[in-house]
């Protein structure tokens, strides 16, 4: 009962947010797209134009446009790439298990270094490995991703040639058409400087994040409470202080997607990364109307869809949300 | 030899530069199954001294000298293992908002059991059972399913039960209780208190009852400590101290307590409030409160003799 | 709030703060100076000449002294294109979070005060800005905008749809600190006073709470100049903020990019190093700030 209603509640938002989103891009493509210029070339006379523009329903009301864009665009049909001559939501999906392989590689990265980090700065906040940490991170929000990228590029790659600085490097085809970099040692080699870049920009955020969260559990009273308990310190950290920080830290991680997405358009560039973000940069270059309309549909799409997981699993683990949404 | 005996303890804080003491050299003891009521306005250091017997000053505070006599160790020179023994096992705490006190995230069984398997090698499902019988004794009510409730799922009368059950897991020697009733509704104040006492009774069980309430105390404990900024100024048993105060600030206390006064009276508020421990007043640091004070209180601090830190002791006793 | 005195004091006292101080001013003035001190104007097509082009630092075998930190691919120094381009990343900077500041400001008067659904709707948008990402929305207005103008008339606009993109994008950071201030403000007692005794307490409330809100807003305007500097160095190096005939750092940095591998590495690291220490002394003056203005925070932090 009350996880359908959280899921209506939450498709209700879903929907609000996508009708936006997909206006927007109506709104670009009725602008700025031509759809005669995939059709005809430039010698059709400006009369055929008029009459082909009827023909096309472009002179229809906007809402009557809008409506024919949208049930297009539910079934999957984004309109065709001018550059590539296919239909555009195929051309991102050819590029989606590249960007979601960066992404994963990136979370594994900060995820599995700023909670220990994180923890150990709460812990001994004096100490000179958490001072070090602390200065690290203020200068780490301060370096902008693509010069992380860029000295990642001329030293592991240039200088040292230790690691392949550009694409994706050997991939495998899965069965269901997923092209995969996992599973090869070459596409492994490729992930690291593209993840390693992504997740600097999260690393200092979450360390900081933790920190923050875990100091402030350290010292409630509960926690005190499981001292005089006589329990052991590890205990303590890990299961009554450390439990408690998991859902701030899921609450503003998840907030982050829209981030983490941005800033895979930063590394892709650098890296040449065969995805979603570098395919957009080309777009817009390229002036591919289609293309960037779906890129921004999908987009959107995703940041829904995440932001529903994660307040999925807010609801999951904190024991105090009986009904989920309550606490807007 | 009492059970526990502390001498001369001091508990420091740094404010700025310098160091503030938050206790300036506290002696108490406490016999077995004795019950002991310590008593102050907040800022007095009772709750200080309660965290300080089981050396969990949170820091940066820390305890700068004295001794703490458990059973014949002194647990300031233990080291941390066999402090960890005795605190939540031979000696448990009951906290004073029951709201704060147990993890929002666990549920009551996972806090109990914790408890238990920390100090006792017990199975999950032994420590499970001897929880759902405590949560009986304290009176929780279908213990059976409540034990697998979360902390919000129960009104703040029955989770002082579950903290209370919890402090009497190990059958522990000393429970001290900080101001166990305070965050309370009042209609279950007097129900609570009932309970620590009657538990106390039947398993002679030793109480450190922390309040600010002289009537509470009156009713519960044997003997009474009078706290005031950092120090003891009076102690003897409740009865004493209760008919026949002899330092003017338990005479305060207890002239601020609606049942003592006489019908139609006024009730004496001590006026002023207690001085913070960064700005303590030379000589009595009661003195600028006190109706009694003169010159040499300003001057001089008083020594702890008979039972009373006050100069004007016997001018006291004279008037109550 | 403490004194100026105070405040003095404790700014001398800390190394970092000094330090990030004086990097701080002496960018800020090298930037205003540019026209008059730069060694060229890379502007003047006529001082530029082709045969100059990708010189090393003058201290380097095939260096020229008339240009200290060598030369880009169009032959003008980055020395001078470093001058010129700060200045245009601290305009951009400093006018984005000006539009923040008076969007932000007043809506958090208007969200604050009024309360109920204008409250709650504009708080609702702000979460939602927020979860966006700033650089997500940038990078997609401005991709519309290339699309929309062209990148010949994009790149005469390009200052001022800077300014209000990343202007629009941030508000919700003043916003929410001035709609708390309001409802802290709004809970004193002089409010109901104003209220009693006929004043409007809008006005009496407005007089109060805008001195009050002044130290936050100092310190967030502070990081987010940093802020808004970095946002639009990403957006050049991506191609959608300046173009590299009026360069920013961000788009120094990008047509220095493809030369790291044929050795010419200053046309980037230069830049690189300029924006890098722009930001941090920013974000350390910002932090410095509110450890000292604010002091609840700052025992958080201890």
């Amino acid at each position: 009962m009350h996880i359908l209603a959280f899921l209506i509640r939450r498709a209700v938002q879903a929907l609000v947010v996508m009708f936006v989103i997909s206006l927007i891009g109506f709104t670009i493509q009725s602008n700025l797209g031509d759809p005669l210029r995939e059709l005809v070339g430039q010698s059709v006379s400006e009369a055929e134009r008029e009459a082909l523009r009827g023909e096309m329903g472009l002179k229809d009301p906007f809402a009557v446009q809008y409506a024919r864009f949208l049930s297009k665009a539910v079934r999957g049909d984004l309109g065709t790439s001018y550059f590539f001559k296919r239909p555009a939501l195929e051309v991102i999906a050819d590029k989606f298990s590249a960007t979601f392989e960066l992404v994963i590689g990136a979370t594994l990265i900060f995820v599995s270094l700023s909670v220990p980090a994180g923890i150990y700065c709460a812990i001994n906040p004096q100490s000179w490995p958490a001072r070090a940490i602390m200065s690290f991170s203020i200068i780490g929000i301060s370096v902008p991703v693509f010069l992380t990228a860029i000295f990642l590029v001329w030293f592991f790659g240039v200088e040292l040639g230790w690691l392949p600085a550009f694409g994706r490097g050997e991939t495998l085809a899965l069965p269901w058409g997923w092209e995969t970099g996992f599973l090869t040692a070459d596409g492994l080699a490729h992930l690291l400087l593209p993840s390693v870049t992504l997740s600097s920009i999260m690393l200092p955020l979450f360390i900081r994040l933790i920190r923050a969260e875990m100091m402030e559990a350290m010292g409630t009273e509960y926690v005190r409470f499981a001292q005089a308990k006589g329990l052991s310190p590890r205990r303590i950290r890990y299961v009554h202080a450390f439990r408690n920080t998991l859902l701030p830290v899921v609450t503003v991680g998840g907030l982050q997607i829209g981030t983490l997405i941005a800033y895979t358009i930063l590394t892709e560039t650098v890296f040449q990364w065969p995805g979603m973000g570098f395919l957009f940069l080309e777009a817009v270059n390229r002036v591919d109307t289609p293309l960037i309309i779906a890129y921004i549909i999908v987009v959107g799409l995703i940041f829904v869809i995440v932001n529903t997981i994660v307040d999925l699993i807010y609801t999951l683990i904190n024991p105090m949300v009986k009904l989920p949404g309550a606490r807007a | 030899m009492p059970l526990l005996d502390i001498r001369d303890l001091h508990v420091a804080f740094p404010s700025g530069r310098r160091e503030v003491e938050a206790l300036r050299g506290v002696d108490l003891t406490l016999e077995r199954g004795e019950r002991l009521g310590v008593v102050g306005e907040s800022g007095a250091g009772k709750s200080m001294l309660a965290f300080a017997i089981l050396d969990l000053i949170a820091p940066p505070g820390r305890i700068t000298a004295g001794s703490i006599f458990f059973d014949g160790r002194d647990i300031l020179r233990l080291p941390e293992p066999a402090i960890r023994d005795i605190r939540g096992n031979r000696i448990s705490m009951i906290f004073q908002d029951p709201m704060m006190t147990l993890n929002p995230v666990l549920t009551i069984g996972t806090q109990m059991i914790e408890t238990l398997r920390a100090h006792r090698d017990i199975s999950k499902a032994a420590a499970r059972r001897l929880s759902v019988e405590r949560l009986k004794q304290v009176s929780i009510p279908s213990a059976e399913s409540r034990i697998d409730a979360y902390p919000h799922e129960l009104s703040g009368g029955l989770r002082q039960r579950v903290v209370i059950a919890i402090a009497l897991l190990t059958e522990p020697e000393i429970i001290i209780a900080d101001e166990p009733t305070t965050a309370l509704d009042v209609t279950i104040q007097a129900e609570i208190m009932a309970l620590i006492l009657r538990l106390c009774r039947e398993n002679n069980v030793g109480l450190i009852l922390i309040t600010h309430d002289l009537g509470v105390v009156a009713e519960v404990t044997e003997r009474l400590m009078i706290m005031y900024a950092g120090l003891c100024v009076e102690a003897g048993p409740t009865r004493r101290l209760i008919d026949a105060p002899a330092h003017p600030y338990t005479r305060g206390l207890l002239g601020a307590l609606p049942q003592k006064a006489r019908r139609g009276a006024r009730l004496d508020q001590i006026p002023g409030s207690m001085p913070p421990i960064t700005a303590l007043p030379s000589g009595c640091a009661y003195h600028p409160r006190c109706p009694l004070a003169t010159a040499r209180c300003a001057a001089e601090a008083p020594a702890f003799r008979a039972g009373v830190a006050c100069h004007h002791a016997e001018r006291a006793e004279s008037r109550a | 709030m403490i004194s100026a005195r105070a405040f003095t004091t404790r700014f001398l006292g800390d190394p970092v703060a000094i330090c990030a101080g004086t990097v701080a001013l002496v960018l800020v003035l090298m930037a205003a100076t540019a026209p008059l001190i730069a060694p060229q104007n890379p502007y003047d097509l006529m001082q530029l000449d082709i045969m100059d082009s990708e010189m090393p630092p003058s201290w380097m075998p095939g260096g020229d002294p008339r240009f200290l930190l060598g030369t880009d691919a169009q032959g003008r120094g980055v020395l001078s294109t470093i001058m010129y381009g700060t200045g245009i990343s601290l305009l951009i900077g400093l006018g984005a979070v000006a539009v923040q500041g008076v969007i932000g400001v007043t809506l958090g008067l208007v969200a604050g005060y009024r309360g109920g659904w204008i409250d709650s709707f504009l708080m609702r948008l702000a979460d939602i800005q927020l979860s966006l990402s700033t650089l997500m929305m940038a990078i997609i207005a401005l991709a519309i905008f290339q699309t929309a103008f062209g990148a010949a008339t994009y790149s005469q606009l390009a200052i001022p749809i800077l300014i209000a993109v990343i202007g629009i994008a941030e508000w919700p950071k003043f916003a929410r600190t001035v709609r708390a201030s309001v409802l802290a403000e709004k809970k004193k007692e002089y409010v109901d006073a104003a209220r009693v005794i006929g004043l409007p307490a809008r006005l009496v409330m407005f007089r109060h709470i805008l001195p009050n809100t002044l130290t936050p807003v100092l310190v967030i305007s502070t990081i987010q100049v940093a802020e808004a500097i970095m946002i639009e160095a990403s957006l050049s190096f991506l191609g959608l903020g300046m173009p590299v005939e009026r360069p920013s750092l961000g788009s120094l940095i990008r047509s220095g990019f493809e030369f790291i591998f044929s050795g010419s590495w200053w046309i980037t690291l230069y830049p690189a190093l300029v924006l890098i220490a722009l930001i941090l002394a920013l974000n350390l003056l910002g932090d410095w700030l509110r450890d000292t203005l604010n002091p609840k925070l700052r025992r958080g932090e201890d």
